[in-house]
């Protein structure tokens, strides 16, 4: 590994966010370095999809910084920073239901800069579908996918944009048992490529198979940091998740 | 290219050969109806470039074919004919980058009131221009345009139309538009630059309504604000587009093309209520073809196509 590539992809510090009077995103400082996995946890309302939307764009922080691969990205506007290498997956599953499944990968490699050549697009595009295991559904509608495969389509043009950084929230989240294990399989076959991930999940298996470390928020606020067995036994994460027992 | 490619092709070539000759061979009256239904396929196709895919509904059209109207009735005598074309093109492109830039972030429905709003504002505006500093509030369009060369520059301005929205939607910025269709934020996240697509193609689309009203400003001899910004043309655009079908390059023509005919005929029929008649007309089409002619003929030819109906999944 180079100098360049060991400090973090992702570098986020004092991010913050406020709608009226409720502070969603509180003084977040979090990081991902190259090739890792990091877990966005905590409650729901505790802002985990927020911050997402902070660093990828769709928001602007009222304050704070976010760096990702050494070059200051807050406050930019959401297609260059996708076109920088930061790719997501949405809470509630995003694909563009009146395209064929084809048409939806194409969507994330047709705006490349430099832009790719129409057979390095038509490549791309069974190549992706392949690694996501829809090879055999190119020419089908996406508004005809099951929940599982609308999953894996999201993920398949997440990953045409050529990422560094990944953010994946709670992309797991419905999946039965056995489409779990080959989601998370899915994931950590990503991270073997090299690519660095940045997830939100309440799956607390996926979160202990996966991830290296572990950020917990609660009320906008960091509350806890480090891998996951350390955090998931501390007693703030504990508190926040199940509440404080009072007959003590 | 098929042979089907290269007859229909062939196809095309002999109607606009046979369309570019009707100077030659038909009457005042037939000239006359073909300029405006030339008119208002070129108005109903440029609306359909832009509000097609982005499901943005303008009721701009008016104010860029007035500005359109009104170069030609102020540089017209002054000025070489392509010399104005290329200064209303260029007035037209800049309107509609302003607004394009200050008003495409809005949602659908303000977009749809702030557009009506600004045929008004464009309206008082040269009103008050007028009063105040020519102090004429109507003016004479003396150009040495016939008849005849106003239809065959609308022949032109349609074949270009078609021209560029078939390129369009071959294009990176066509594909643009059908994600930012689909799902605005998922576009930003493909890394598209929604802002700038949906102001390029605005663009263009009052480009060619402001030559519309450039090439038919010739035909009144006599221009005034009302007459140039008349807030109808908006409304009969959308209807026209709605009816043929907004999503399809080819869509708005078909609707464009009967109703010209309708409204020619109701107008010189029912003088005092065609506007009332207008009105019921968008109403059962709005509600008996929410998706249009090309939509229902999408829908019919894709059953023939695949008899056993999969149950649709409605999003």
């Amino acid at each position: 590994m180079t100098a360049a590539s060991s400090a973090p992809v992702l570098e986020v510090s004092g991010l913050t966010r406020a709608f009226g009077g409720l502070v969603a995103v509180n003084a977040v400082d979090l990081a991902v370095q190259p090739g890792q996995i990091v877990g966005l946890l905590g409650p729901n309302g505790s802002g985990k999809t927020t911050a997402l939307n902070l660093i990828s764009g769709v928001l602007r922080p009222d304050s704070g910084s976010v760096r990702f691969a050494g070059q200051a990205i807050a406050g930019m506007p959401a297609h260059r920073i996708a076109r920088l290498g930061l790719a997501r997956t949405f809470q509630l599953v995003r694909v563009l239901n009146g395209m064929s499944c084809a048409e939806n990968v194409k969507a994330g490699l047709a705006f490349h800069s430099p832009p790719l050549s129409r057979g390095e697009v038509d490549d791309s595009v069974d190549r992706l579908l392949r690694r996501v295991g829809l090879a055999d559904r190119a020419g089908v509608p996406a508004s005809g996918l099951t929940y599982i495969d609308c999953k894996r389509l999201e993920l398949a043009r997440a990953l045409a944009l050529k990422p560094r950084l990944l953010l994946l929230d709670e992309w797991l989240a419905g999946l039965n048992p056995s489409e779990l294990l080959i989601g998370i399989e899915l994931i950590r076959s990503l991270k073997d490529e090299g690519l660095s991930i940045l997830l939100v999940e309440h799956v607390m298996d996926a979160i202990r198979s996966l991830c290296d470390r572990c950020v917990v928020m609660n009320s906008g606020r960091r509350i806890a940091e480090g891998r996951p067995d350390e955090v998931l036994a501390d007693p703030a994460v504990i508190e926040a998740y199940l509440g404080v027992s009072t007959d003590a | 290219m098929s042979p089907t490619q290269i007859a229909a092709l062939a196809a095309g070539g002999a109607g606009l050969v046979v369309l570019a000759l009707l100077p030659f061979y038909a009457d005042a009256y037939y000239l006359s109806l073909a300029i405006s239904l030339l008119q208002f396929t070129v108005l109903a196709t440029a609306w359909g470039l832009f509000s097609g895919p982005t499901r943005y509904v303008s009721l701009a059209t008016t104010a860029f074919f007035g500005v359109g109207a009104y170069t030609v009735a102020v540089l017209g005598e002054v000025l070489a004919w392509p010399l104005v074309l290329l200064i209303a093109t260029a007035i037209g492109a800049l309107m509609a980058m302003i607004v394009g830039i200050s008003t495409l972030r809005l949602s659908g429905l303000h977009f749809v009131i702030f557009t009506f709003g600004l045929a008004e504002l464009v309206r008082q505006l040269v009103i008050w221009y007028e009063v105040n500093k020519t102090r004429v509030l109507g003016r004479y369009v003396f150009v040495d345009i016939t008849q005849n060369d106003i239809y065959w520059q609308l022949l032109a301005l349609a074949v270009a139309v078609f021209a560029i929205g078939w390129l369009i939607a071959r294009s990176r910025l066509g594909f643009a538009l059908r994600i930012i269709g689909e799902d605005e934020t998922v576009a930003k996240h493909c890394g598209i630059n929604v802002t700038l697509a949906k102001v390029t193609l605005f663009a263009i689309s009052a480009v060619f309504i402001t030559l519309v009203g450039a090439i038919m400003a010739p035909r009144w001899t006599y221009i005034e604000p009302s007459i140039a910004f008349n807030p109808t043309i908006s409304f009969q655009v959308v209807i026209m587009a709605l009816l043929g079908g907004a999503h399809r390059l080819w869509g708005p023509a078909v609707g464009a093309i009967p109703l010209t005919l309708l409204f020619e005929f109701l107008s010189a029929r029912f003088p005092s209520t065609s506007t009332l008649i207008i009105g019921i007309v968008f109403l059962l089409i709005v509600y008996a073809l929410p998706q249009g002619v090309t939509g229902l003929w999408e829908r019919v030819s894709r059953r023939k196509s695949e008899p056993p109906v999969a149950p649709q999944v409605q999003t």
